[in-house]
């Protein structure tokens, strides 16, 4: 028979046991929504997750160090240890030459030090955190009070909003004021050290505070995570180049007295080196650690976390299958009941021509169209529940003032796989029906009444 | 009007079943020969093998031993996909029961044999209205079997079997389940079709005043074998 007089005998037969076909289509319906609300939390989540760790900076960066500060504790006094030939010093030059890298986005120093504020005449001790303007599009900012800074290099705050409460628990009051950052300002004193020390190897510095004025332009829920190596929360965000040129003293300046400065130029503790996509991050750091850095990134924290899902997903779609499973021993037991049923129809059918195969061939679709029927419903069914695990979700984050998130995701090809597999399930569920029916003897089954 | 051609050529033909311990010779030894456009009837009791017969012929059944030849091709030695072929293509088959399909139409049941056969679905609709008229039903074409006479479903059943031009019809006790009057007109129906458009005939009845009326040759069973072969009329 040819497949449309096939489908056509087969939703003709469907639809004479209606309410028998649509609770086993349902059944079918129920199995796959059960799989396909599942996999779209699974890979909803993996998406939520992904994204939250692409934004947050970690992925497609690279911390950058001068070779000589990774001293293990094995590795001696450095006057017993041989130089490293190619440790290089990180200063502005080597920042200059790693910005000009393929691949690489944008190279910044971390910059955070420890400052006292003066809001409204009074002290307030507190972190400020030099931020790029790559952060703005990590999505922390997302939903923030007021806007984003207005250029690089505007003198504009951005503060964190538990340290905005402490200035004044009206937050909202506090855009558009202006606030005063006392710092303590490094000075240099590496010429007077050289002079004096034929070795060179000393170095340090004067400390001497300064003030500046800062407009108060965003309040934001925290601070974002724009790469790693750094300490402790900002609390006071302003522009990074910005931060740069205030030469702040920070906590690691510490090791600069220890390190082997003899140069004039502005040194760094560590950078942070953000390339286009994380696949090319350990291409990247391989070339640095060639240039003779430090280097070292969350690659294979990211790889670890994929596999997690992974595992995830398998365990979620095996949990889900036994719905599905109840559904195909539904599909069988239906069909085998039709055949049952139909004995005599079966009879008529092979005594008017039909092969054995063409009787085959239309149980076998009629199991078909309903595994079709099922996996459309199911897929439809199971979104509609990721949805509303979504919603309620939302509903509860809301409810504990966090932002909200997306949870579900139902993409193409579980949209597709949903549908396939029902198929695919019920054709399996179909062969022992489909099979016994073409084996029944005509005599017989149209002895039968 | 018959001729020596052969049509149907039984050759010593046996079907035996196992029943438990014991052997049943539902057809035993049986040896007949139908010319081509022959109308027989095979007469005989309940239990007496005619129907076994008429399976066999139709290629609903195989025989145990012996030789069923329908023009020229031997049913004993084809393969299971050329004998649905042979019951498509040769034979058409009308039942005591009628065994129409009844959530199909008329029209959809007469359809079917010309589905399963893969004709265009441009040419079925003539061969289906021609069918009907050839027995009179074209009016009721989309009525379901259940809102019929008894006749008029038996019509249909004949309608069914003519769909795909056959060479031979094969009718199981066609008047079993009617009236004697209808019964009457489906045998008159029956033998109009014998000659025209032409074709052999093979009727199983036990009813014997309307067999010798209507059928050219009687043949007459008993206990699986030919009792008398009877003689052309």
């Amino acid at each position: 028979m040819k497949l449309r007089d096939l489908s056509d005998l087969a939703f003709r037969n469907l639809r004479e046991a209606v309410l028998r076909n649509s609770l086993t289509t349902l059944g079918v319906a129920v199995g796959v929504a059960s799989l396909v609300a599942m996999l779209s939390l699974g890979v909803g989540l993996q998406q939520l997750a992904t994204s939250r760790l692409a934004k947050s900076g970690l992925f497609d960066s690279i911390f950058v160090t001068p070779k000589s500060n990774l001293r293990g504790p094995g590795g001696g006094p450095p006057a017993t240890r041989p130089p490293d030939a190619k440790a290089r010093l990180l200063d502005a030059d080597a920042r200059a030459e790693i910005s000009h890298m393929p691949n690489v986005i944008e190279v910044y120093p971390q910059i955070r030090f420890f400052t006292e504020v003066r809001y409204d005449g009074k002290p307030f001790a507190t972190m400020v955190a030099g931020m790029p303007e790559s952060s703005k599009a990590s999505g922390a900012f997302d939903g923030m009070q007021g806007s984003f800074f207005s250029s690089p290099n505007a003198d504009e705050a951005i503060l964190q909003a538990e340290f905005a409460k402490e200035l004044n628990p009206q937050t909202s009051s506090l855009i558009g004021k202006d606030l005063i950052m006392r710092y303590a300002e490094r000075q240099s004193l590496s010429s007077q050290a050289q002079a004096g020390d034929p070795a060179g190897n000393s170095g340090g510095f004067s400390v001497v505070p300064k003030e500046k004025h800062f407009r108060i332009i965003g309040i934001v829920e925290t601070e974002p995570a724009s790469g790693f190596g750094g300490f402790g929360s900002g609390r006071l965000l302003i522009p990074l180049p910005i931060a740069e040129t205030l030469r702040a003293a920070q906590v690691n300046d510490l090791r600069d007295i220890l390190r082997d400065s003899s140069s004039d130029k502005p040194t760094y503790s560590s950078l942070t080196v953000r390339v286009k996509s994380p696949s090319l991050v350990g291409a990247t750091e391989a070339k640095l650690k060639d240039l003779g850095f430090g280097a070292f990134s969350l690659l294979d924290v990211s790889k670890t976390l994929q596999s997690f899902f992974t595992v995830l997903d398998i365990l979620l779609a095996i949990f889900s299958s036994v719905a599905l499973a109840v559904a195909t021993l539904g599909i069988v037991n239906t069909l085998v009941m039709a055949v049952l049923e139909r004995r005599r129809e079966i009879g008529v059918l092979k005594a008017l021509g039909a092969a054995d195969r063409d009787v085959k061939q239309l149980f076998f679709v009629e199991a078909g169209v309903m595994g079709l029927i099922g996996g459309i419903l199911g897929t439809l069914l199971g979104w509609l529940i990721g949805r509303g695990l979504a919603l309620g979700t939302n509903v509860y984050l809301h409810s504990k003032n966090l932002s909200s998130v997306d949870i579900s995701s139902v993409p193409v090809w579980l949209v597709l796989g949903g549908i396939a597999f029902a198929i695919l399930v019920s054709l399996v569920a179909g062969l022992y029906p489909a099979s016994r029916a073409a084996r029944l003897d005509p005599v017989q089954a149209l002895r039968y009444e | 009007m018959p001729d020596s051609q052969p049509a149907i050529q039984l050759d010593q033909v046996s079907r035996h079943y196992a029943m438990g311990e014991s052997v049943i010779r539902a057809v035993d030894n049986v040896s007949v020969f139908v010319g081509s456009g022959e109308f027989l009837a095979l007469l005989g009791s309940s239990g007496s093998g005619k129907s076994t017969l008429l399976n066999l012929i139709a290629g609903l059944d195989r025989p145990s031993s012996g030789a069923v030849i329908a023009h020229g091709q031997d049913l004993s030695k084809m393969s299971s996909l050329e004998l649905a072929r042979y019951r498509r293509q040769t034979v058409g088959m009308v039942f005591q029961s009628f065994n129409l399909l009844p959530r199909m139409t008329l029209e959809e049941n007469v359809e079917l044999p010309l589905r399963l056969a893969e004709v265009d679905r441009s040419e079925r609709s003539l061969c289906v209205r021609q069918a009907l008229e050839r027995v009179g039903l074209e009016k009721r074409h989309g009525h379901r079997p259940s809102e019929l006479s008894g006749g008029e479903q038996q019509r249909t059943a004949i309608a069914r079997a003519l769909v795909n031009r056959p060479k031979i019809l094969l009718a199981d006790e066609p008047t079993g389940n009617l009236d004697s009057a209808t019964g009457e007109s489906i045998l008159t129906l029956l033998r109009e079709i014998q000659r025209n458009p032409g074709m052999t005939i093979i009727m199983v009845t036990h009813e014997r005043t309307l067999a010798e009326r209507f059928a050219n040759r009687l043949a007459v069973m008993g206990d699986g074998k030919l009792l008398s072969n009877g003689a052309a009329r």
